[in-house]
């Protein structure tokens, strides 16, 4: 009996094997804008790097991009004491990396002294930086009982601890191949520069299905490197491709006529629209203007005036959110829900400017000096979505008799403009946000941060209320408890409100195309929105693929 | 003049006549946003329909037309002078006047203009209306599009002080001012004019790919590169064809300009 059972599951094996080796391997296709500028996780910082460290990197605990909440990797528990400056980790027992070396916690504190060394100037350590002083690691726990454990102490509290290692991927202390030898569900296997990244199946992974079957389902992913949009979308079209994680609304559109079932429109991303106006001390701007940009009831104005319903109607084709402050609807837990975005009322912002001592002198807006409101705003040249909602917002603008000059410049020119020489009077950019935790929006709320755009690297805050978002940043970052924090940050969201240094206009929605080929696909309006769950994606013959590799684990 | 080339002229005509009466002949402005219109179809309000911010196509084709066709023609005749300037005198003086002007030049053609454009423009004022930003980007095209011409006008130049009846008057004792004006500008006008008909048809086009890049007219005023821009959505001009005018009327005026410039070149030959 024994024996013909075993001479069955043979020749079963025999079959799934030559039906698996007949067809091509489940491989999953999607475009990176650019090549990757290094593999190494600890240097991260372009999108490109940011994806192929996302689909190899193994982390200790990982951000479920779905139901926003923490969920344990490799660390199977984990602890933050101290205010903020300890963590404790239990790690999962059995893990290895990619090329066969077992998973111990000396690779946590070896990825914990890399992290933080000072000469490799990591981004990814960055947010750990929150104090001077070494980080100090060591393994806990006893290889009697066979539990391993690690515990990482912090100079300084760290701002959400916890969720900050979603960005850590852990390097092996051991083996000889340093990048190649990964934990996560795929593995770097080919690269040629300019064409694509070929990621393989990490032999070794973990992760197992409810049924017990290996993750991940697909045998690989080729990110083809391709800058072009348009032959993205054409080369999607033609089946080429499998996912397009990013698109604008007008491709959405003309997609979703010819594709209706491959287009994806997750809801409003955490991304910004915003404008600011220029209030640094010194820039070379007239008095009167600097007057103006300074005036809270100006600013208020000029946002009350701008019709966000038909930015969003017209400009984003219903794809977005008129937004309301510096937290998308989407971040559920850190939005300020008493808020409401402005009106979009003439005769509020009306009331507005006449307040602060603006009038109207015939067909013009003149200020109490009797100085004519004319600035200019700058933006990205080529950005149609930024063009057309610069000529809505000069439509709007002209109806108080404000003349509002567009003017477009190649990046390099707007970012000198914004960030060195200060010459602009009023900016229109998109800001691309990540992080559900407003931690990660320190750099720009705090008044000595370099992203402090409105007016950057103060000495002292400018403002009263500057101060206060200072104060409010600070404890916020200090404190482990969710709920006290929530309520610095709300302050923080309805000062914002109240003084408008920066127009929050829109949020717009996280757009993408999948093929009907690709299953398991869950969006999410957090990066990357089709794959973050890319160890249960399968695509056309993954079944095959995934019989053939449950047997390969039994023999 | 031939019947084709009348037939060009006459388009040119209405085009050019059209254009400078916009006024008349449409009732919205180019830049008013019929917000509850947005892509409508043609209708008996909107010729043209309307583009994505609702704004009347009609309306922006004839204002952008009088742009393209007021600017370019305007650029080409700077460049053309410029051209004159240097590349005569080069032909004129001869020697190492001409070798260092010829280096110039090449040294010139040579720079990456697109880039150097841009720079220029991002060194522009902010507060700059709409139309003083074409002007001024009109302005920028004719500064840097005189090289090529000037090389053509050069060697026109040095064919022309090597001919008998210059040498002849040169040896009759007449003064290198009264040459020049009496004997060579004369007879290097087909060469300008050629130049200078060619140098439209650039230069609009040339406006159309910065516009194209997003760098050209700024908003609202309309331009044929800016309208340029919408073809690049194909799959909404294959449902609203009627977005190809821009595309039809610009293509129509290069080959009008062609055409009248088959009659100069013939000119020339005479």
């Amino acid at each position: 009996m024994l024996m013909r059972c075993r001479l069955t599951r043979f020749t079963m094996a025999l079959m799934l094997c030559g039906l698996a080796a007949a067809s091509s391997a489940s491989e999953l296709r999607f475009c990176l804008r650019i090549d990757p500028k290094t593999f190494n996780p600890l240097l991260v910082e372009d999108e490109a790097s940011q994806t192929v460290r996302y689909l190899t990197g193994g982390v200790l605990i990982r951000l479920n991009r779905y139901t926003q909440e923490l969920e344990g990797e490799l660390a199977t528990k984990w602890k933050v004491s101290e205010n903020g400056r300890r963590i404790d980790f239990d790690l999962r027992p059995g893990v290895r990396f990619s090329d066969g070396t077992p998973f111990t916690c000396d690779d946590v504190v070896y990825t914990m002294r890399e992290l933080m060394d000072p000469n490799l100037h990591s981004p990814t350590g960055d947010v750990f930086r929150s104090a001077p002083g070494p980080v100090e690691s060591r393994c806990t726990g006893s290889s009697a009982t066979g539990s391993a454990g690690v515990t990482v102490r912090f100079p300084g509290p760290v701002a959400a601890l916890a969720a900050q290692f979603d960005q850590v991927a852990i390097l092996s202390a051991h083996s000889a191949a340093k990048e190649s030898a990964v934990l996560g569900p795929f593995a770097l296997g080919e690269y040629k520069p300019g064409a694509y990244v070929l990621l393989r199946r990490n032999p070794n992974y973990w992760k197992r299905d409810a049924n017990g079957h290996p993750l991940p389902y697909l045998d690989a992913i080729r990110l083809e490197i391709q800058q072009n949009r348009e032959l993205e979308l054409l080369r999607f079209r033609r089946g080429e491709l499998d996912i397009v994680n990013k698109l604008d609304p007008e491709m959405y559109d003309r997609l979703s006529s010819e594709m209706p079932h491959a287009v994806v429109d997750a809801g409003p991303s955490l991304d910004w629209e915003i404008v600011f106006f220029n209030q640094v001390a010194n820039a070379p701007l007239p008095e009167y203007k600097r007057r103006w940009f300074r005036s809270d009831d100006f600013r208020r104005a000029i946002s009350e005036g701008i019709r966000r319903d038909d930015l969003v109607r017209i400009v984003y084709r219903g794809h977005a959110r008129a937004a309301v402050g510096p937290v998308s609807t989407a971040n559920r837990f850190w939005l300020n829900s008493a808020l409401q975005p402005p009106s979009g009322s003439q005769t509020a912002a009306l009331a507005l400017l006449e307040h602060a001592g603006f009038r109207r002198s015939g067909s013009t807006l003149v200020d109490r000096d009797g100085n004519r409101v004319e600035f200019s705003m700058i933006t990205n040249a080529g950005n149609k979505l930024h063009e057309r909602t610069l000529a809505l917002i000069q439509q709007d603008l002209a109806r108080f008799g404000i003349q509002l000059n567009v003017v477009t410049l190649d990046f390099p020119s707007l970012v000198e403009r914004i960030s060195r020489t200060f010459n602009y009077e009023a900016v229109l950019m998109a800001i691309t946000n990540v992080d559900l935790d407003p931690s990660a929006q320190m750099n720009i709320w705090v008044s000595s941060a370099a992203n402090h755009q409105w007016n950057p690297n103060q000495k002292t805050p400018a403002t009263p209320w500057e101060a206060e978002i200072d104060k409010l940043m600070a404890e916020q970052g200090g404190s482990q408890d969710r709920d006290k924090r929530k309520i610095y940050f709300d302050r923080v969201q309805q000062i914002a409100a109240d003084k408008v240094p920066m127009l929050f206009l829109v949020n717009p929605n996280a757009l993408s195309a999948v093929s009907p080929n690709v299953k398991n696909v869950t969006p999410a309006v957090l990066a990357p929105q089709i794959y973050w769950n890319v160890e249960h994606l399968q695509v056309g013959n993954a079944l095959v693929s995934q019989a053939r590799n449950a047997l390969v684990n039994q023999r | 003049m031939s019947f084709k080339q009348k037939f060009a002229l006459a388009i040119l005509g209405v085009a050019v006549v059209a254009s400078l009466g916009a006024g008349y002949l449409v009732q919205s402005s180019y830049s008013e946003q019929f917000r509850d219109a947005i892509s409508a179809p043609p209708s008996a309000r909107f010729w043209l329909g309307t583009d994505e911010l609702g704004r009347d196509r009609f309306a922006r084709l004839l204002y952008g037309t009088r742009v393209s066709m007021l600017l370019a023609p305007a650029a080409a005749l700077l460049a053309t002078l410029i051209a004159g300037l240097i590349g005569g005198a080069a032909g004129y003086l001869g020697g190492r006047w001409e070798r260092m002007i010829t280096a110039g030049v090449d040294l010139f053609l040579s720079l990456p203009w697109l880039f150097l454009l841009l720079a220029v423009r991002a060194l522009l004022p902010l507060n700059t209306s709409p139309v003083m930003s074409v002007m001024i980007t009109f302005l920028l095209l004719g500064c840097l599009g005189w090289a090529g011409p000037a090389r053509i006008i050069r060697a026109g130049t040095r064919t022309l002080v090597n001919s008998d009846f210059l040498v002849q008057a040169s040896a009759s004792g007449v003064s290198r001012w009264r040459l020049f004006w009496r004997h060579l500008l004369p007879n290097l006008r087909p060469v300008l004019l050629a130049q200078f008909w060619i140098s439209i048809p650039l230069f609009i086009l040339s406006e159309a790919n910065l516009g194209l890049l997003g760098l050209g007219v700024s908003e609202p005023l309309p331009s044929w590169g800016a309208m340029l821009r919408d073809l690049e959505n194909y799959s909404a001009v294959l449902q609203n064809p009627w977005m190809l005018a821009p595309a039809v009327l610009l293509v129509a005026v290069v080959g009008c300009l062609q055409l009248l410039l088959g009659t100069e070149e013939r000119g020339v030959s005479c």
